[in-house]
Parts: structure tokens; sequence; C-alpha cells
């Protein structure tokens, strides 16, 4: 019987995804990329309005600030996490890996209704302030920036304690013991050894959390409350509210170049093929 | 008598159930190249460690020349370290790792580059100074490794089984230069090692451990030659084991039998005094001939070709197998299989080993 050549083979098997993508992503994608230019008449109309408009300016202002900040806050607490699961837990190790990967298996519509229950008005952790008399009136804990990136932060955390981790799996204990067996304090190994080692996580985690965060959606319309517009709520409000599928889809089309272009620079420091796709070993 | 620059007494350290030392008492003397020898699991890398600062002992403390450093993390130590996987740091190129231990000492830019240089005239890799350590071979980074250990001038070098990771030739090589470099530069060096030849060719003293314990002490020569007991003889090198009953005693003379046939063994400050000796008897130094030449009979079991020499099995009736190491160029008899030879050894052959041990 003829064998067909190994390259065909494989293509075969990846064949049912790949219709699957192209059909219902790449399609429809080109089709948002085609309204852009078309609705409401032909041409770059909805290009030129969208750099003219000021709130879509803030908002994508907004969006790159609220990304950075849960970007920063996602790899101070997941560095720490993943440094002590690392180097520190031994028989909690398992329990600590599972909490982290907890969340994944909670609904992110759940998790952001769970931040309404702590931070409203009559929130738990407003009554707990006033009961304690530590403030007379409730705090304003949500419905702005600091409520989105707080629930955005909780969101994201795993996908930033996930590469640290396995960029820390692979560091020997032998570095450590080599920098303070010449005669560096624990803190001068850990700075100067270990981590540079960690930065390929660092920035692997980064890239992934500041990506995520761009296009997120569902936290921050719940904990916005309308008040914080991050440019994915903004489409989806041009779209459905005002019918506005041309300016929608431009900015759709926008925040996909944007995207694209924060993966091009990330690409010029971080090895991507290693930092996002070699999670093993 | 040489000055001890480090004193280790009742070194205890325990792994739950496991002593993984056993007071161990040890003086290492200035400026000597002393081995911890042993099997997996002997307590050598324990031990070191413990000199190193990185495992604190269960009890028993360390001085550094009468200075308790017990509890001294080991940055305040003052010693350099050579690891196994050479612990080169991969984000550093090879010349900021020979400057590591300098920049964190805080010394003067002018001296950290001149010491590099020295550093890396050494281990002769004056050229590699500006290579990721990633960059490199096995063999190229543990010279490195060396550079970096000696590059401040440390009190003692402590060395984890350097060269296991690298291939035959090249750690040969590398024995060679590490004794020069000791040599040369009179630092105290405590290298950890599972390998005799290693041991034996480098060491100005050897320290035998099993199961946590010292098993001996001394010079390579006194070890090989006068193993006390029959763990140190047969891990040192390849050794017959023979009961030998004593038919008479006058000093150190005695004289032995096996099956009908005495012959004299020299036992010198042997403190057995059973009837029965319990001896090692290296392959080396039993003599091969034709049969009624040597005083017993048997005969070749197996030959095993090794090019300089080669290793004969002999079955003899009442001893059962011994083991014979004859250089193959000037064999008295080629042995084969099934050959009738007659095998014999000289008074001082014979190493009376501690009884039970």
């Amino acid at each position: 019987m003829p064998r067909l050549a190994d390259k065909y083979r494989y293509w075969f098997l990846v064949l049912p995804a790949l219709v699957i993508m192209i059909v219902f992503y790449i399609w429809p994608l080109l089709g948002i990329w085609q309204i852009s230019l078309t609705e409401p008449k032909a041409g770059i109309e909805n290009y030129t309005r969208m750099f003219d408009s000021s709130a879509v300016t803030t908002s994508f202002i907004l969006t790159f600030r609220i990304a950075i900040l849960t970007t920063i806050g996602c790899l101070i607490l997941g560095y720490i996490v993943a440094y002590v699961i690392s180097n520190f837990a031994r028989r909690a190790k398992p329990l600590m890996i599972a909490l982290v990967l907890l969340p994944f298996w909670v609904s992110v519509l759940i998790r952001s209704f769970s931040w309404i229950v702590l931070l409203g008005r009559s929130g738990i952790v407003n009554d707990s302030l006033i009961g304690a008399g530590l403030i007379d009136s409730p705090l304003r804990l949500m419905h702005n920036e600091f409520g989105v990136v707080l629930a955005m932060i909780h969101v994201m955390l795993p996908f930033a304690v996930l590469p640290l981790m396995a960029n820390m799996r692979g560091i020997s204990g032998a570095y450590v013991d080599a920098a303070r067996g010449l005669g560096a304090s624990e803190f001068t190994a850990f700075r100067k050894v270990y981590f540079p080692q960690t930065m390929p996580g660092v920035m692997s985690g980064a890239l992934l959390v500041f990506v995520l965060s761009l296009g997120f959606y569902i936290t921050p319309a719940l904990l916005g409350g309308g008040r914080v517009l991050m440019i994915s709520e903004y489409i989806t409000y041009q779209i459905q509210e005002f019918l506005n599928w041309g300016l929608g889809s431009a900015l759709s089309v926008a925040l996909l170049v944007a995207t694209a272009i924060v993966i091009l620079i990330a690409a010029r420091f971080v090895n991507l093929r290693s930092a996002l796709l070699e999670r093993g070993s | 008598m040489p000055d001890s620059i480090l004193t280790i007494a009742d070194a205890t350290k325990r792994y739950g159930p496991v002593n993984a030392l056993d007071r161990v008492n040890l003086e290492v003397e200035e400026g000597e190249f002393l081995t911890l020898l042993g099997p997996s699991g002997s307590g050598k890398t324990t031990l070191l460690s413990a000199i190193a600062g990185f495992a604190p002992l269960s009890e028993g403390r360390i001085d550094l020349r009468g200075r308790d450093i017990t509890g001294e993390p080991p940055e305040h130590r003052d010693f350099g370290m050579v690891f196994q996987g050479y612990a080169l740091f991969p984000t550093m190129t090879v010349r900021d790792n020979i400057a590591f231990p300098l920049r964190v000492r805080k010394r003067p830019t002018a001296e950290i580059k001149k010491r590099v240089e020295y550093c890396l005239g050494l281990v002769q890799m004056e050229e590699f100074a500006d290579r990721m350590p990633t960059q490199m071979s096995g063999g190229q980074q543990q010279r490195i490794a060396l550079a970096r250990a000696l590059s401040f001038e440390p009190q003692v070098l402590l060395l984890d089984e350097p060269l296991s990771a690298l291939d035959k030739k090249l750690r040969a090589d590398l024995q060679w230069e590490l004794k020069s470099l000791h040599d040369k530069l009179g630092v105290t060096f405590i290298y950890v090692t599972h390998d005799q030849d290693e041991a034996l060719s480098m060491s100005d003293r050897v320290v035998i451990l099993k199961d946590g314990r010292i098993q001996q002490e001394g010079v390579p020569d006194t070890l090989y030659n006068h193993p006390r007991n029959s763990f140190v003889a047969d891990f040192l090198g390849k050794s017959n084991f023979l009961d030998l009953p004593v038919s008479a005693r006058e000093d150190d003379a005695l004289t032995c039998s096996i099956g009908g046939t005495k012959f004299p063994v020299m036992a010198p400050g042997a403190t057995a005094t059973g009837d029965v000796l319990k001896v090692a008897l290296r392959p080396e130094r039993i003599r091969l001939g034709q049969p009624g030449q040597e005083m017993l009979d048997g005969t070749v079991r197996q030959v095993s070709y090794l090019g300089e020499r080669c290793l004969v099995m002999v079955d003899h009736e009442d001893v059962g197998t011994l083991i014979v190491s004859q250089p193959t160029w000037k064999a008295g008899v080629t042995p084969r299989a099934g050959l009738p030879v007659s095998f014999g050894w000289d008074a001082d052959a014979c190493v009376v080993l501690e009884p039970g041990g």
C-alpha cells in the first residue's frame, strides 16, 4: 500500500482544527476588517473618526494603564508565590499548586461577582470596617479603577505564576549555594544570581497577563459599573447600544494591532517560543 | 608537626533516624590536599557541606584556625567551592563569574581586573573571558569554576566531585592540573570523590568514609598497602580475602597454612591475636608459575585481558577462587582457562585486617 508522505499525513491530523479555525475565526475576523472599511459607507472614515475621538483615546489610555497596573500587581504577587512554591514548600507544594490553579475551575463571571459582594457599598469589606468603627461612611472600592485592577489581578494571577514556576523549576539550588559559598549574602545571591535567571519567566508572565488584560471584558464591565470603560467594553457599547458596527469594527482592528505591536516589541526581548510553548522543564 | 587549619570534632549530622555523619573527628593540615573518599551514602558530601556551611551539624563543632565557625553562614567562612555541576552563573560572562566573589567583597576595580586576568591565566583560559558559560564544554566550564573559586584567595578550597561529569581522558588531564595548581598555590584543598584512582593519584592524605564514619585515614601508599579492614582493602583497589589458620607465632613473624602448605606471614603491628587471621592479599602480589614452581597448585578458571595487565582467576581446592593480576609483558606462564598452574606470594604480601571489619 503506498504511504502518504509524512508531511501530508500530519496535515490530515490538524485538518479538523484548521477548518474550524478558518471557518469560525479567521473568516469572521476578516469580516470585521471588511465592516470597518465599508460601514456605513466605503472608505477609511471609521479610522479617522476613531483617531479624532477623544473618548476613544481616553479609553485606549485607560486600557493600557489598567493592563500595566494589573501586570505589575500580578508579577509582584506571582513572583512571591512562585518563589515560595519552587524553593521552600516541600510537603505543601501540591496543595499550593492546586490553590494557584483553583481559580481556573471557577468561572470568571462568578469570581467577578464575588468581588462585587466583597467591595460593594454594603459589601463585606465596608460592613466590617464600619462595624469595627474604622470608617463612618462606606469607601468607594468598586466602580472605579481600583476595583477593576484589584479584581483583574486576582483573575490574572495564575497566568503570572505558571510561567514563573516553570522557569524557577529549571534553576538549580546549586547557583545560590555557589554564590553564598563565594561570599555573597543571601540577599545578594538572590539579586545577582537567582533573579536574573528568572527574567525569562518574568517576561513571559508579563506578556501573557498584559496581552490578556488588554482585551479583557467581563471583570472590567462588572467591577467598573460603566464608569471604567476599557476598550472591549467601549466596542460592545458601539455595537450593542449605538448599532455603530463600523466604528466598533475599526476599534477591534485597532485593539488587535495594538496587541500585535506589544507582542512584536516583546519578541525582541523574550524568546516567545520557549516562553509560551515550552512549559515543562 | 604542621598546623591544623580545620579541626572537626565529633561532627554528627542526622537526617531523621539516619546518621549521615556519625561522630567524625578530623584534623585538616594547612596546605594539604585532603581527599574524602567513599561510596555514595558514605557521608563524604555531607561532611563537605558541613565544612562549607550548607548543612548545619546536628552535633559537634568545626574550628577554623582555632575559631569556632560551626554556626557561621557559608558566606562568612571564606572558603572557595567547586561544584560537581560547575554552577557557573549562566547570566554572567566568564569574566563576571570570576569577578563575582571579588565584587561581593567590594575589592577595588583595578584589583579585580588584575585578579581575574591572573586566575584566567592559572587555568589557561584567557581567550574565553568574554564567553557565556553555556558556550563552553564541561571541561572548560570546570576550569572557570576553579578560577572563580580561587579568585578571592580562599583559606580552603572545597571540591565536590568536580571531575565526575567529565570523560575519562579529560579527567586524567585535569587531575594533573589540579595537583600542580595545588602545589603552586599552597592553598588547602579538600576534595570529595568516589573514584579511588582520583583519590590515590592526587592526594597528600585520604580519608575513607562509610556509613558516616571514618574507616581509615592516611597517605595513599599506606591506605593501599596497609588497609585496616576489609572495606578499605576492597574499596581501594581489588583484594583477595583469606582466613588463615596460625600455626606458629614469634613477634611479628607468623606461620600460617593453607591445606598442608605452611608459609610465613609478616604482620608488623597487627593486633589480631586469634587462631585464624583475616588477611587481604592484593591480586598483583600473587605470582603465577609452572606447576610445582610456586608453593600452591591450582587451575586457571578464566582470564580477562586488559592491555597492560591481565586478570586471572585461579581455583584452589582449599581457598576457593583467587584473582591474580599480572603484567602481560612478563608473564611467567601464559594463562588460559583450564591450565594447571602454581602460585605463591611473599611473606609481606598478606595484610592482616582487624577482625570483624
